[in-house]
């Protein structure tokens, strides 16, 4: 039962992968690759080990994958945003055919607010 | 089950060569790093597949680092292209 269980979530997470790189190879874009890339594989690769941990128990190894997990949530999210916001800041250009973004009001706003600090402690 | 697994494996090989064109194809860098952030990502299922299917429990313990020099290295890589802006 259990490995039945297991296998058809390695299944759901081999699928996630899949899509996942599927957008990064299709994708015209920094931005639409980096979103589609990362939620869908971390997601896949949570399903693969969430289904090593049913097929094994609390074993070694089972262990093992229930540890990765929290930890792979944390470092590839936090690895994406950071990626996304340093390509932004270089200025790497958007897809043409792209309709919002609301990233580069907030920008102006802080630059608008660093220039007037930096007015106000020159004079 | 055994051939299941197999096939669990060849695919997620497959994948990591999708990463690598990525990586030496993409047009900008930006695209090189996402693909060796994502690459990272997959050989963490790799590993737990080729622990599920020869039952020995050090080959996830590789897959742990892999994921903490993964995330290590991204990082290292944003501030290098950002460092216009993120300088703290």
């Amino acid at each position: 039962m259990s490995e039945t269980i297991s296998l058809i979530l390695i299944s759901i997470g081999i699928l996630f992968d899949l899509l996942g790189c599927l957008g990064l190879l299709r994708f015209p874009d920094v931005y639409n690759r980096l979103q589609s890339a990362t939620k869908c594989v971390t997601l896949g690769t949570w399903c693969i080990l969430l289904g090593v941990f049913v097929r094994f128990g609390f074993t070694e190894i089972g262990l093992k994958a229930l540890i990765s997990i929290p930890l792979l949530f944390l470092a590839s999210t936090v690895a994406a945003h950071s990626l996304a916001r340093a390509a932004y800041h270089y200025g790497f250009p958007m897809w043409k055919k792209s309709v919002a973004d609301d990233y580069r009001q907030q920008v102006q706003k802080e630059e608008k607010i660093a220039t007037n600090i930096e007015k106000h402690a020159g004079s | 089950m055994s051939p299941l697994i197999n096939f669990f494996l060849y695919a997620l090989i497959a994948m990591c060569f999708i990463c690598l064109y990525r990586v030496i194809k993409g047009p900008t860098i930006a695209d090189r790093m996402v693909g060796i952030d994502i690459l990272g990502i997959l050989v963490v299922g790799i590993t737990a597949i080729i622990a599920m299917k020869t039952n020995r429990m050090f080959i996830l313990d590789i897959g742990i680092a892999w994921i903490i020099l993964s995330f290590i290295g991204t990082l290292t890589l944003a501030k290098y292209l950002g460092r216009n802006k993120l300088n703290e």
